[in-house]
């Protein structure tokens, strides 16, 4: 998209005509960088880059090592010699960590479509201007985007409504977002009004409205938001920890806490296996880090397609 | 953030909306004077209400969970007057009026100490974290190379989508006693660092794990701002001469600054919550005495001590401290003819 002109930055009739004119590529507007500059900016981004890609390298690495090198280096590896696959076999084992995966994506996927849901069903309604309460309704939510009612007051909503300790506790709470659902109503808006007119005098119904035309044509935003919930749900830490105490229930961001960050000892018993010799605690701990990023990774590159287009148009106009 | 400024911009578009009614009949006939155009008198509400019932339905389930855990939420703060037991309820449990203030003014260390901690973190949050974003985009934005840029942008967005858990322990791996640093500074024959646990270092390294987390992606609003300068401004000035270093200063800032005072602002009433999950993961390694912050305060408090009107208190007083931030900041903001987040 970048128009590449050239401007002459000396002018020809000036005093200085025998200097040889400066000429620099000028790419929309602004000058090229000269080669220090480019020198500096390449250096910084390189190192920017590496400290973002090294740890997952180290991770992935460390939990792929074969024991003795895990020994051998005192915890980190950064290239394995060998591969070993045991740290996974344990932790999918059926011990707490396969228990904890279990339930944090059966509160991933139930959560997300539960979220979505309701985040679409209430944005298409706040979209419908000029409805009975619309209006009312739109000022609650985003009025509810200002504040946060806190910790404790939260914690005896949840008491109240009888969530301790389930799994909806972890799901009901965050399931809509008042931020998700501004962004997808500021989609709904700008649907055109001839479509939506032109299936009522056909005689479609709100409902029809909303899933025939509102939904497929809102797709690529529909998708970000309900990645976007996924993702929540998937890293959820703060509900998890304030409303489950029963460690059976535990979602895998408590038990990452426990065994990884706390540094809590995996036993043959928490494992549910019955072996003589454990692959060494780090190799453990960076086996559950990796499957609790790799599903991250995997909707990453699908989430990064989107954002661009869904998450911008609905967070930077206003 | 916007969503309040839209909150304005829909209601112009509402009545654009009622403006134009007569041609999208029955949805848009709503407003001041919308309904039969023909007399240009409003139905009355229970008629609207009987027309609109399916749009009230569709919104139901969802507005049931904001005003639940939103609003109703808000109504638990009572409890920062009682000497709430749990047994007995918010109904039963006693009265105590502003008693469990008094921790606020009677100068209790701990809450001394989780205060104290809370403004140095979002001192550093303001100083080192919040222009991180704005440089990156900067710098990215100057890049010649469309993918080149892309590129580094995918990797960069990258830990925003990680957790705190993961962050911390990724952390822990590479900074940590047995973590990598350590064991290539052991395998030199050079002293390991103490940076995990070491109390002088805490901030330091909260700073750092901020930056690592979100720079990348909290730079995407700055590019979408950046995109959208106008080009010929540049051209034009290119043609008169500017370096490369004028047109960022005279142009680039510029038309970053709406976008910057409007997130100073945010960033303002949010300052008394300096990140939760990040704190509360690390207060084993290092101690309650640099890494207690008014929101674990509350938790270890309430939660876990049981002192449920205290916490609470302490949380409302938090609450309403950064309400009455935005709202300053944000008539500051007009004062000086800028923008701001909403307009009242």
């Amino acid at each position: 998209m970048s128009t590449t002109t050239t401007v002459e930055r000396s002018r020809t009739t000036g005093p200085n005509d025998r200097r040889r004119p400066r000429t620099r590529p000028v790419v929309d507007g602004v000058a090229m960088p000269g080669p220090l500059e480019r020198t500096v900016k390449g250096v910084v981004l390189t190192i920017a880059c590496a400290l973002v890609i090294l740890p997952f390298v180290g991770i992935i690495s460390t939990s792929l090592a074969t024991p003795e090198q895990v020994t051998e280096a005192g915890g980190f590896v950064l290239l394995p010699t060998g591969i070993d696959l045991s740290a996974y076999q344990m932790i999918f084992a059926g011990g707490v960590v396969t228990q904890a995966l279990w339930i944090s994506f059966l509160v991933t996927a139930i959560g997300t479509a539960l979220s979505l849901a309701l985040t679409t069903t209430l944005g298409w309604a706040l979209s419908r201007k000029g409805a009975f309460g619309v209006r009312a309704m739109l000022l609650l939510v985003l009025i509810s985007l200002l504040f946060n009612p806190g910790i404790i007051p939260s914690y005896l909503v949840v008491q109240r409504l009888g969530l301790l300790d389930t799994l909806w506790a972890l799901i009901i709470p965050t399931s809509v977002s008042a931020f998700n659902v501004v962004v997808v109503r500021a989609f709904f808006v700008q649907l055109p009004n001839e479509v939506i007119d032109a299936a009522r005098i056909d005689g479609a119904t709100e409902w029809q409205l909303f899933w025939r035309i509102g939904l497929p044509l809102s797709k690529p935003v529909l998708a970000v938001v309900g990645l976007f919930y996924g993702v929540g749900y998937w890293n959820a830490f703060f509900n998890a920890l304030l409303y489950m105490s029963d460690a059976s229930k535990w979602p895998l961001q408590l038990v990452l806490r426990t065994y990884v960050v706390d540094g809590a000892q995996l036993g043959s018993q928490d494992l549910g296996i019955d072996a003589a010799s454990l692959p060494p605690q780090t190799s453990l701990q960076m086996a559950i880090l990796v499957v609790s990023i790799v599903p991250v990774l995997l909707v990453y590159p699908f989430l990064q397609r989107h954002f661009a287009k869904g998450m911008l148009t609905g967070a930077v106009k206003g | 953030m916007t969503a309040v400024k839209e909150s304005a911009a829909s209601r112009r578009a509402a009545s654009d909306g009622s403006a134009r009614g007569s041609s999208d009949g029955s949805s848009d006939g709503g407003g001041d004077n919308g309904g039969s155009p023909s007399t240009r008198r409003p139905l009355p509400w229970w008629k609207r209400l009987a027309r609109d019932r399916a749009v009230l339905l569709l919104a139901l389930p969802g507005m049931a969970v904001i005003v639940v855990f939103q609003y109703l939420a808000l109504g638990g703060n009572v409890i920062a007057f009682q000497d709430y037991q749990p047994y007995l309820g918010v109904e039963r449990s006693l009265w105590v009026g502003f008693e469990n203030f008094q921790i606020l003014f009677s100068g209790d260390p701990e809450f001394l100490a989780a205060l104290r901690n809370t403004l140095i973190i979002t001192l550093l949050q303001t100083v080192f974290v919040f222009p991180a974003p704005i440089i990156l985009a900067l710098l990215l934005h100057s890049l010649v190379s469309n993918r080149v840029r892309q590129w580094v942008q995918s990797i960069l967005y990258l830990p925003h989508f990680l957790s705190w858990v993961i962050v911390v322990a990724v952390f822990q791996q590479i900074l940590g006693g047995a973590g990598l640093i350590n064991n290539f500074l052991r395998s030199h024959g050079w002293e390991p660092l103490d940076i995990i646990g070491n109390s002088d270092a805490f901030y330091a390294l909260l700073t750092s794990q901020v930056i690592w987390k979100d720079t990348g992606w909290a730079t995407i609003l700055f590019l979408a701002v950046l995109a959208g300068i106008d080009k010929s401004l540049y051209e034009a000035s290119a043609v008169d001469g500017a370096s490369r270093w004028r047109q960022t200063w005279h142009i680039t800032l510029p038309g970053m600054r709406p976008i910057i005072i409007m997130l100073l602002i945010l960033k303002l009433g949010d300052s008394l919550s300096v990140g939760f999950e990040q704190l509360i993961l690390q207060q084993q390694a290092v101690g309650l005495g640099v890494s207690d912050v008014l929101d674990t305060y509350v938790y270890n408090q309430g939660v876990l001590g049981g002192f449920w009107g205290v916490a609470a208190a302490v949380g409302l007083v938090k609450g309403l401290i950064g309400l009455v931030l935005v709202l300053v900041a944000n008539k500051t903001a007009h004062a000086f003819g800028e923008e701001g987040v909403y307009r009242a």
